[in-house]
């Protein structure tokens, strides 16, 4: 920085050390260090015997826990419970070992530094510091050594050899970024698309089986999957992650609108359940306003009007999708949703 | 063995020197223990933070290779028959499965578990506390820059590291937190599709997620982290602790005890102490009680979810946000999620950055190896302060609903006052720190120029009441005025000595600037004199 000169002027003047004479004529100086204070133990056997006792007794109490920690070990089955006021109905395991190791760790350390404190002698000392930077002549010196070597390697003359060692330096890991590549697949579409397609029966969740329209009443939630998804599937987690589906009933003349109205059957409409900000799963209905809540972080969506944001930080409303009711009477999808599902991200347009 | 004389002087020694001797012949043990062995540290309750960092890093160590010798990390899924009747029969992954084993069918695995667990929260939160004394004190200065950088390296990892530490278990509450952070990464314009495949081996949340993240949690971070730790002990070592200002103590001493035996005794002891606690606490109160919600589930979630503590602030940033998206071109940048991740990076770049811009702002290049009290650098203190108000408003933002359903609050009240308080919280807190420093500064002024109020009241013969102010002691006196302070940087002359005109750069002018805010007239009060003390400790009876 350009500072070098300025900062001269705006550095503070170190302050006074202890000189003989300074003490006397500047109220500021250091007075050196004060002289000891003796402790009880310094000045009294009897005391300092009783500290003995005392470190010696903590380190006793300590293999004493330890014999108790084996026992616990030992005496209790790993799935008994117990009943410990405050703390309620806890392991038996779990508390004695936490206890009794706690126990036998922190007398060691209180042994430690009680024989620390009052036996060992107390008595500060001063040590000197020497500046971390090196003299002028260690620096030459170093310097001289680093530019003789320099010469020696030739690595400013020979142009050519410094060029291509470079060049294959910063080349070589490149192999090893290139190995990353087999991390994963390109994202390509794979975001765009969900297990639902068209003529999909929606399964409720709970019972395995497909809906029918009577099923779904005004002011229930259901959570359905697509047909052919089932929990034992090899990819179960990573489809439902994205087809996951919220149903709801609203009477028609309540749908703001109109695309979903649209959309809907008779009332029944089907959000995705994946919350647009970071992809939780929305799960908290109020019957009366229509209004589902993401737990995670309180974005609320209002499922009579598209379920478009009304709070918290999701960036767009929940897709839609579009349903229908096959000739058996059961609820169907009428294609994929139409966006994708979940958070946001820059190829999503 | 080379003359009778050696192996004579050898069979004389005790057995401990000869098996030093072996040693020294090997490694020089006795050129490093000359230098080492009484080695002064100065004592101070604020030093211990540190230390606590230090030994539940060790802790963490100990029980975590224990942990692995029974958690699977897999995503296989498997019906769980375990002995914890509730989830029997449920499909989970092998890791979930493995972590309930832990929990229930491996004798003290539940005590291990909630050690590494227990300790991990205080191992981040005794960094924090740690750093906030090594800023406060201004201890990152001069020499000790470099070792400011490794324990803010070592801040950063821990976090990264707990974070994929709890996410192991493939609990319904991991799931969701890493789901959090898949959302994010997808939120990175351009890139972040990509990092997320790759992160995932597909999409979310896939098979290679818990495998991935055990070798980042157990070998490739805590890897880093113990080099950093290990640096950053020597460097300790290496620069000499930093001390308070007192009498005898100087810029070029460290006054305190030898390393052997006492600071051994009471550091080596507090390690004890330390994980004592820990275990105490680890027996009696549940953390992570990852048997409670099942295994994790995309469709799935809980209410109250809620990260570990270190990662809350993060949270609040996501959570109060507003949902802003732009969509251009065919593109769209979620700055919803994007601006808190950008905000969370430079909260912690900040930190590092902070010993930096002081030194700029100072131009000072010498070592400082006594203390500030907080006080006495008044701009410093309250930018640190400012900083830890935002940090705690977001944890209150991290924790809305929680505050909303414990205080019978709005949760769109909270989240308005988190988005408001995060601006206005800081400069508050700036501006009152900065008062409460500079008062404290004048209450030391008088303390030194008119001693210290005794609480004696005094009669005077015509009648007037006064207290009587007894003197400090030297070393009183002088711990109060140690101090240095700086007079703010001016530009410089606008001509120079030739009469030609020299513009000051924008630089310089944004020093001066700030140089003004942090040393000049009215952010510090000046030191007393020796003059102001004569002239006022002379003059008896007047006040």
């Amino acid at each position: 920085m350009s500072s070098q000169e300025i900062s001269k002027e705006s550095l503070p003047s170190e302050q006074d050390t202890a000189h003989g004479t300074a003490v006397a004529e500047n109220p500021f100086a250091d007075p050196g260090l004060p002289p000891h204070k003796p402790r009880i133990q310094d000045i009294d056997e009897r005391a300092a015997k009783r500290s003995e006792r005392t470190v010696a007794l903590l380190f006793t109490t300590s293999m004493l826990a330890t014999v108790a920690f084996i026992a616990s070990f030992v005496i209790f089955p790993v799935d008994q419970i117990v009943y410990v006021w405050p703390l309620g109905h806890v392991s038996a395991t779990n508390l004695s070992l936490g206890l009794t190791l706690g126990l036998a760790l922190f007398c060691i350390g209180a042994g430690a530094v009680h024989w620390a404190r009052t036996l060992m002698s107390d008595h500060e000392m001063a040590d000197d510091r020497h500046p971390i930077e090196a003299t002028p002549e260690v620096k030459a010196k170093v310097m001289a050594d680093f530019a003789d070597g320099a010469r020696e390697s030739a690595l400013g003359r020979r142009k050519l050899i410094r060029n291509t060692m470079f060049g294959a330096l910063a080349m070589v890991p490149l192999s090893g970024v290139v190995l990353l590549r087999e991390l994963g697949p390109l994202p390509e579409k794979k975001l765009f698309h969900t297990a639902w397609s068209r003529g999909k029966q929606l399964i409720n969740m709970n019972t395995n089986e497909p809906l029918r329209p009577e099923d779904i009443v005004v002011g229930s939630l259901t959570f359905a999957k697509p047909e052919g998804l089932e929990e034992d599937d090899h990819e179960f987690n990573t489809e439902i992650a994205k087809a996951a589906l919220m149903i709801v009933r609203i009477l028609p003349e309540d749908i703001k609108d109109k695309r979903e109205l649209e959309w809907s059957h008779d009332g029944i409409v089907a959000f995705s359940k994946i919350c647009t900000h970071v992809g939780c799963p929305i799960s908290l209905y109020e019957q009366q306003t229509h209004h589902v809540l993401c737990p995670c972080h309180q974005s609320t969506f209002d499922l009579s009007d598209g379920a478009r944001v009304i709070f918290g930080p999701a960036g767009h409303a929940l897709p839609q999708l579009r349903i229908g009711v096959n000739d058996e009477g059961f609820l169907e999808a009428l294609g994929d949703f139409p966006e994708p599902v979940g958070p946001a991200f820059w190829e999503r347009g | 063995m080379s003359t009778t004389t050696a192996s004579d002087s050898k069979r004389k020694a005790p057995a401990g020197e000869r098996v030093a001797d072996w040693a020294d012949g090997r490694l020089g043990i006795y050129g490093l223990a000359k230098a080492n062995m009484r080695k002064i540290f100065p004592d101070h309750w604020s030093f211990m933070l540190g230390e606590i960092c230090l030994y539940s890093f060790i802790i963490i160590i100990l029980t975590g290779v224990y942990l692995t010798l029974f958690f699977h990390p897999s995503m296989n899924e498997i019906e769980y028959h375990g002995s914890y009747v509730p989830m029997q029969g449920i499909r989970m992954t092998e890791a979930y499965a493995s972590t309930l084993d832990i929990s229930f069918d491996v004798r003290g695995g539940l005590l291990i578990r909630q050690i590494h667990h227990w300790a991990a929260v205080i191992f981040l939160a005794g960094m924090f506390v740690h750093m906030m004394r090594v800023f406060f004190t201004g201890a990152f200065r001069k020499p000790r820059e470099v070792n400011w950088l490794f324990g803010f390296l070592l801040l950063v990892l821990g976090m990264f590291t707990g974070f994929t530490g709890y996410s192991l278990p493939d609990d319904l509450l991991s799931g969701t937190g890493v789901r959090f952070t898949q959302g994010a990464i997808l939120s990175m314009p351009i890139v972040g599709t990509y990092i997320s495949m790759f992160l995932f081996g597909g999409e979310f949340p896939g098979h290679d997620m818990v495998a991935r993240f055990y070798s980042i949690h157990i070998l490739l971070l805590p890897g880093i982290m113990l080099g950093l730790v290990v640096a950053h002990l020597i460097l300790v070592f290496y620069h000499k602790h930093t001390q308070f200002p007192g009498p005898g103590r100087t810029n070029n001493n460290v006054v305190g005890m030898p390393l052997l035996p006492v600071y051994m005794a009471k550091a080596g002891g507090f390690f004890f102490l330390v994980f004592g606690v820990i275990a105490v606490i680890s027996g009696m109160f549940t953390i992570n009680p990852i048997w409670t919600m099942g295994p994790y589930r995309p469709d799935q979630v809980s209410t109250g979810a809620q990260p570990d503590w270190y990662m809350g602030f993060a949270e609040g940033l996501v959570r109060v946000m507003p949902g802003w998206e732009i969509n251009l071109w065919g593109h769209t940048l979620v700055l919803g999620v994007f601006i808190p991740l950008v905000v969370f990076g430079l909260m912690l770049a900040a930190i590092a950055l902070y010993p930096f811009i002081e030194a700029w702002i100072t131009g000072d290049k010498r070592e400082h190896h006594i203390l500030d009290r907080p006080r006495n650098a008044p701009t410093r203190t309250a930018l640190g302060v400012a900083w830890v108000t935002a940090y705690m408003i977001m944890l209150v933002g991290g924790g809305n609903d929680i505050f909303a359903t414990h205080f019978h609050l709005s949760i769109n009240a909270i989240t308005w006052f988190v988005r408001i308080a995060f601006f206005a919280g800081p400069v508050i807190a700036f501006i009152v720190t900065k008062r409460i420093c500079l008062g404290l500064q004048r209450r030391d002024r008088d303390k030194v120029l008119h001693g210290r109020e005794s609480g004696i009241i005094k009669r005077l013969p015509h009648g007037e009441f006064v207290e009587i102010h007894e003197p400090l002691s030297q070393a009183q006196r002088y711990s109060l005025t140690a101090h240095e302070q700086y007079t703010p940087a001016e530009i410089g002359p606008t001509v120079d000595e030739n009469g030609v005109e020299r513009k000051p750069t924008r630089m310089q002018k944004l020093r001066a600037k700030l140089s003004k805010g942090y040393y000049g007239e009215g952010n510090q009060i000046p030191k007393p004199t020796v003059e102001e003390y004569q002239e006022i400790t002379s003059g008896h009876g007047h006040h």
